[in-house]
């Protein structure tokens, strides 16, 4: 606990955290349109997250409707933490031939990468858990950004009637079928982070475009 | 660096073209700048008069329509590539781009176009070759749309192909006026030492007179010396512009008979003339040529010489087909010679024959040679005919002997005996004027499946050679004897579907479930001869007689029936890209080229291929409406 105390009285926090939080200052929430989007997601050594460790974070960018497959960020992790049990879901080895840089170095990646960009994740609560985990053993402070889960607004953008229909909670497979998108490379950090993506615009042409395409409704939980 | 994306879209794109030609490090290089884009059903990507957006498309899921103010000239799906011409022409866009289901594309940029265009000249040609056709209606142009017309691209500028050379012609033609002296002209034209002199009027050609009319002309004492040229000369003269090419002068002087083609300025008899084009110019060119065969032809003495030329013929027709020269020109030209020699043996087997000739025949070429549709070497199917006589069996050996010397001497030539043998030496098949016409009436009055083959087999047939009076006869009675017996054509109807249209609920292709040619597509069956039969038993319900050949038979409908007009244009441009796909692939593989292992066609051929089916099923559609067949059925 002690320890703990001590990190959060930095004051003098890195260059790239404060200008990570400097890109939140003159934000004014611009139109849905203009908005820069970021697509993320992460494959970890599994799912607790104070034992567990980011392996990989995949994530690509857009504004508008158009994904620069140039803009897309692809980080592999130096990461202590090895389960060989989770390697048949994301296919990474400890001695993977993936050029891997350490947890600070793409700490400092990927916040210059996101900047203020609204995230979206599959189950984003995990995602979000696992990147702050993170960010909290370097001395920083959480994730600022907004953030927008495409299962929870997968349910939302089902009419009431279909309501009862409806699972708890759908997974990114379960989505793509619904929604028709091809799955590859599922289970890499960049391909689900595409594969969200489009996910996210599909059902954003689904909402009713007079009543739902505002902030209000895309980020409430 | 890893990139996972930029792998995925470079799995993908690697299996269409142009992208198939790229290596991989360039095709990677271009993946990982691709822009992936979203668009809901009905969704523009480009509207006529836009302005230009910086890169060209490429279907990944979905399917994309491109439109000429809202009618469809070309839908864009999986691996198709679009929005080009705009971007060459570095102009706005001048047709329409909706998505017609909800799709994603890739765009790239058309700096990754300058690279591709200035590293690779395969691709390059490829996407100008689409960049040319984009706009051209799928179903009503032979080259369809997209993908399909780079060859011609490929092979223009190489100078081994004489045949889409220009020709060369002889400027300063040596010209006279209609009033002037016969004695006069031919003076210039000894003077001159050239063996044709052109009329003009205006510097405008208005006729020609060659060596050959003063020999038939004046030598004979038909017309005097001193008459003017005008009561001698050929009129009109036929007329080309300047860039003619050898082919299609080759074409011209083999249709119209003629040994001389006027050059003029914008190719009419109403502009200046500037050049004539003799027959001797193209021989110059080069020796392997329809009418240098044609003359070869005339002048051999052995099948087995014939043979020769036939291999020559063959040659030829794989350098037209390389050089994607029309179908129908190619077709014409083909059955030209298989006709000269067909026509050269039945000379030389009356020549052998000891016995004198009882009476007149007429042989029958049938089957695809009857419709002047072969290019490549298959059975033969014939048939012969003699005038009624009061001896027949005596007459019937003669022709019979006669027949078998003609079969032998094609089979030398490489036109294979048929198994089925239908042939002149068949005593089925060689009769006399009656007994064809009590045949065919049989065939007609109680048709069943064997007789209806029969049918579409024989009545398809061309007089090659001897009395047109027999054949003519032939065809009348046909006529008749369908005209008592209408039900006939609802059963030739009905026999004319037995093959539906060759393409699976999803659209797949339908392929041959056993067999030796198990997984290969029929396309003779299942593609060619549906068009065939059913321009045939069209043509028969509208009493049109010495129709035979395929796209002739169809172009006929088309004026009889205005209403269907495209429709029978469709099946028509249909019919000459099945025609030039079977003849590719049987040059390919040396053999009739009936079966197409689709693996090995390319993601452009095979939906050329699956363009030509949708005619098909109209037209068969057409059909069963026509004929009633649903009830029949």
């Amino acid at each position: 606990m002690v320890f703990k105390r001590l990190k959060r009285k930095i004051t003098n926090y890195p260059d790239f955290w404060l200008a990570y939080i400097d890109s939140f200052d003159a934000k004014k929430k611009a139109s849905i349109e203009n908005t820069r989007f970021v697509a993320f997601d992460t494959e970890t050594t599994g799912f607790d997250r104070k034992k567990d460790r980011i392996l990989s974070i995949g994530a690509v960018s857009f504004t508008g409707k158009s994904i620069e497959v140039n803009k897309s960020l692809e980080l592999y992790l130096e990461q202590n933490i090895f389960k060989p049990e989770t390697v048949q879901i994301h296919g990474l080895m400890k001695n993977g031939y993936e050029e891997k840089i350490s947890e600070l170095e793409a700490i400092k990646v990927f916040l210059n990468y996101i900047k203020d960009a609204v995230l979206i994740a599959h189950h984003a609560n995990f995602d979000k858990t696992m990147v702050n985990q993170m960010l909290l053993r370097h001395g920083l402070g959480e994730l600022k950004n907004d953030f927008i889960d495409t299962g929870v607004l997968f349910n939302k953008s089902k009419h009431i009637i279909y309501k009862e229909s409806l699972k708890e909670k759908y997974s990114l497979d379960d989505l793509c079928k619904e929604l028709n998108v091809p799955k590859v490379d599922r289970h890499t950090a960049s391909g689900d982070a595409l594969i969200t993506a489009i996910v996210f615009l599909k059902i954003l042409s689904r909402l009713d475009k007079r009543k739902h395409l505002e902030w209000g409704y895309l980020l409430s939980k | 660096m890893k990139n996972t994306i930029a792998e995925r879209i470079l799995d993908f794109l690697k299996h269409f073209p142009p992208f198939d030609t790229l290596s991989a490090e360039e095709l990677f290089a271009i993946s990982k700048e691709v822009v992936v884009l979203h668009f809901e059903k009905e969704q523009y990507i480009f509207q006529q008069g836009n302005t230009l957006n910086d890169c060209f498309y490429v279907v990944k899921d979905g399917a994309i329509g491109i439109y000429n103010d809202k009618t469809l000239v070309d839908q864009c799906d999986e691996g198709d590539v679009f929005g080009l011409r705009a971007l060459i022409r570095k102009d706005n866009y001048l047709l329409n781009a909706k998505a017609i289901e909800e799709s994603i594309v890739y765009a790239i940029s058309s700096k990754l176009l300058e690279k591709i265009i200035i590293n690779n000249t395969e691709a390059s040609q490829f996407l100008i070759a689409s960049f040319a056709t984009n706009t051209r209606n799928p179903y009503s142009e032979e080259d369809k749309g997209t993908l399909f017309a780079y060859e011609t691209f490929t092979h223009k500028n190489n100078s081994d192909f004489t045949e889409i050379q220009s020709a060369s012609f002889s400027k300063n033609p040596i010209t006279c006026k209609s009033h002037t002296k016969i004695k006069d002209a031919a003076l210039v034209m000894s003077q001159n030492k050239v063996g044709s002199i052109v009329i003009t009027n205006n510097k405008q050609p208005v006729g020609i007179i060659t060596d050959k009319d003063l020999r038939y002309k004046i030598a004979t004492g038909l017309y005097n010396i001193i008459d003017e040229v005008e009561s001698i000369m050929s009129t009109p003269v036929i007329t080309f512009p300047p860039n003619i090419t050898v082919a299609e002068a080759q074409i011209a002087m083999l249709k119209h008979e003629i040994s001389h083609l006027c050059i003029t300025k914008d190719g009419t008899v109403n502009s200046e003339l500037i050049g004539i084009l003799s027959e001797h110019d193209i021989i110059v060119i080069h020796g392997n040529n329809p009418s240098v065969l044609i003359k070869e032809i005339k002048h051999a003495t052995t099948a087995i010489r014939l043979h020769e030329i036939r291999e020559k013929a063959h040659h030829l027709l794989s350098n037209y087909i390389s050089q994607h020269i029309p179908i129908s020109f190619v077709t014409n030209i083909i059955s030209a010679i298989n006709e000269a020699i067909t026509k050269r043996i039945i000379h030389l087997s009356i020549a052998e024959m000891s016995e004198t000739q009882p009476t007149t025949f007429a042989w029958l070429a049938l089957g695809s040679q009857g419709r002047k549709e072969q290019l490549l070497l298959t059975d033969q199917d014939n048939a012969l005919v003699y005038e009624d006589a009061e001896h027949n069996a005596e007459v019937k050996a003669y022709f019979l002997k006669l027949a078998k010397a003609i079969n032998d001497k094609l089979n030398t030539v490489g036109f294979e005996f048929c198994p089925a043998e239908m042939m002149g030496s068949n005593p089925k098949w060689c009769l006399s004027v009656s007994e064809w016409k009590k045949q065919f009436q049989d065939w007609i009055i109680h048709p069943d499946e064997d007789k209806i083959m029969l049918c579409n087999i024989f009545f398809d047939f061309d007089n090659v050679y001897g009395n047109h009076q027999l054949v003519d006869d032939m065809s009348e009675s046909i006529f008749d004897a369908i005209d008592h017996y209408e039900i006939f054509l609802n059963f030739m109807a009905q026999n004319a579907l037995k093959n539906p249209p060759p393409l699976s609920f999803f659209r797949n292709f339908l392929v041959e479930d056993s067999g030796e040619h198990k997984n290969q597509f029929d396309i003779k069956a299942r593609a060619i001869m549906p068009l065939v039969d059913a321009a045939r038993v069209l043509i028969l319900s509208k009493n049109i007689k010495n129709i035979t050949n395929t796209i002739d038979r169809y172009q006929k409908l088309a004026n009889l029936e205005p209403q269907n007009k495209h429709l029978y244009e469709t099946c028509i441009n249909a019919f000459k890209i099945l025609l030039h796909s079977r003849t590719q692939q049987g040059l390919k593989n040396n053999d009739s080229g009936r079966f197409i292992d689709l693996n090995h066609l390319s993601k452009a051929d095979r939906l050329k291929l699956k363009s030509c089916f949708k005619p098909i099923k109209n037209i068969q559609e057409l059909l069963l409406v026509r004929f009633n067949l649903s009830q029949f059925m």
